[in-house]
């Protein structure tokens, strides 16, 4: 392999992962061996090596959900060891490598656990509570038109920064995972945060914090007791301080929006 | 439902209000904490029997009274029933290997039980002192004060109490640890410059409040 570590010994492991036929049935932890991993493997091609395995054996592979590889999408979601996204800080699960693993060592496998994230199929889970969070009142609409020139909206380059580091928030949920209480709180932080700070999403500032949380509630999410865990396991780094911001829109929006129901 | 129901039973809502019963409760602690420190008077309790006189009789006081039990009301049930509620978010099948003690600290996930030793502390607590003094005749002392020192000095000479006593504290210390900062937070009260010295407040605050009421029984046990 190309940059690889000529000196890097290939690992054997035992693999303990979660299989589960579908929503309805009852899953459990499954032994495997996997042998001759490089540690200079993601590990998501682990799991791949251990897939063609099953299907060389006529096996059903494990389902696990991934998309881009390169930490982006936020779809790479494995409790790795009792850790959202494995071991490492500031890593999806795509981008976390097997040289941060030793040869013979055990590793547990899981998907994502709570209530509003039900298990579709053995390490995948469905987070479509998320996109109807952000369906509620994550965006911010804009009318058709000429081209707007690019500075006409003057943004101060602080404020544009911190919008921008909410904004990185890839929405593949290990704050949702990590939480004690299964709080979605870190991920509707960011993104009203986001909002709030730039001046295209004022426009719908108060319905979009009151519609997001009325949402998140009723997908059957927790309360914050600010533990912190979601922002430690949190491959982005979104800090707690939205989730201040949050609440501090929050109840701002409630005190003085027109909506009385 | 109107919006001012609404807005108290959403999560966040609902977190506003442990947050301004539970700085609350810190506010009557410091008060409590005050008028008891009279205990440690070398006066057989004269001024502490007054202290104690006044703070039954006062109409005003006693008015207060009924904000602290609504206070003490809703901050324990709000705090079950949310821990209830994120018990139940979390779901049915928990992690088979968990290592949630690597990002975060252990007293910050125990609040309902830190908070449920309290109240158990807090009934043993009201029989002990309250109830006697509103609903029994105490006898009273030289200045015709009813005698709650001699109350305290008799209740602690029974080492379970305490025992009861300090450990309470011990809880309610690693409770205010968390509780005295994150009440900031979930009030959306931070800020670069003075998140710090919150979280410095709130240690010391914890530290002085909880160390001063411990000292009391292990005074009276040792030294009376
Ligand atoms: C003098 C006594 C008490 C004081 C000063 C106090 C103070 C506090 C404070 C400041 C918070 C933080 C609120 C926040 O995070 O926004 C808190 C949280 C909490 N308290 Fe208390 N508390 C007391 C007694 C109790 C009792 C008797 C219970 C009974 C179960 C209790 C249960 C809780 C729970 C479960 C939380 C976490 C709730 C959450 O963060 O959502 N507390 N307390
Ligand atoms: S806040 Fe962080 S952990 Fe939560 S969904 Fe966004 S990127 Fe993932
Ligand atoms: S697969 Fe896209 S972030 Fe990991």
């Amino acid at each position: 392999m190309a940059g690889s570590n000529p000196n890097a010994k290939p690992m054997n492991l035992t693999l303990k992962v979660w299989r589960q036929k579908n929503r309805n049935t009852q899953g459990g932890i499954v032994d495997y061996q996997v042998k001759d991993i490089s540690p200079d493997m993601s590990f998501l091609e682990m799991l791949d090596v251990l897939n063609e395995d099953l299907l060389r054996k006529g096996e059903e592979p494990v389902a696990f959900d991934h998309d881009c590889r390169e930490g982006i999408c936020g779809s790479c979601n494995l409790f790795i060891n009792g850790r959202a996204h494995g071991p490492e800080a500031g890593t999806t699960t795509c981008q976390l490598h097997m040289r941060k693993f030793s040869d013979g060592d055990t590793i547990t496998i899981e998907p994502w656990r709570a209530a509003a994230f039900p298990v579709n199929k053995d390490l995948s889970v469905d987070r479509s509570a998320f996109d109807r969070i952000i369906q509620a009142g994550g965006y911010v609409s804009v009318n058709t038109g000429g081209t707007p020139d690019a500075n006409e909206i003057p943004i101060p380059k602080e404020i544009a920064d911190r919008a921008f580091e909410a904004a990185t928030c890839i929405g593949c949920g290990a704050c949702v995972a990590s939480c004690k209480n299964a709080s979605a709180m870190l991920f509707v932080s960011a993104k009203v945060s986001q909002l709030a700070l730039l001046p295209q999403g004022h426009v719908e500032r108060k319905t979009r914090v009151e519609n997001m949380v009325a949402q998140m509630d009723k997908e059957g999410f927790g309360a914050c007791t600010n533990i912190g865990s979601c922002a430690a396991e949190c491959p982005v780094g979104i800090s707690l301080e939205n989730i201040a911001i949050l609440n501090h829109e929050f109840l701002a929006a409630k005190a003085t929006s027109n909506n009385l129901a | 439902m109107s919006w001012i129901s609404k807005t108290f039973s959403s999560s966040i809502g609902r977190k506003i209000i442990m947050a301004v019963t539970g700085l609350f409760l810190c506010s009557f602690l410091v008060v409590h904490l005050v008028g008891n420190l009279q205990l440690f008077k070398a006066d057989n309790g004269v001024a502490f029997n007054a202290y104690s006189e006044f703070m039954g009789h006062n109409p005003l006081i006693r008015a207060l009274e009924i904000v602290l039990v609504l206070g003490f009301g809703f901050h324990i049930y709000e705090g079950l029933a949310l821990a209830a509620k994120n018990r139940a978010a979390r779901g049915g099948q928990g992690y088979v290997s968990d290592h949630i003690e690597q990002n975060s600290s252990w007293h910050s996930r125990s609040m309902a039980m830190l908070g449920s030793i309290v109240l158990f502390f807090l009934v043993v607590h009201l029989y002990n002192f309250f109830g006697s003094l509103r609903f029994t005749d105490v006898p009273r002392d030289a200045n015709g004060n009813e005698d709650a020192y001699t109350l305290v000095l008799e209740a602690f000479k029974n080492p379970l109490y305490v025992v009861l006593y300090v450990v309470a504290q011990f809880a309610l210390l690693y409770h205010l640890l968390h509780g005295f900062s994150s009440a900031f937070q979930t009030l959306g009260l931070t800020h670069r410059k003075y998140t710090p010295a919150i979280k410095l407040v709130g240690y010391a605050f914890s530290i002085i409040v909880c160390a001063a009421f411990a000292a009391m029984p292990v005074y009276f046990y040792f030294f009376k």
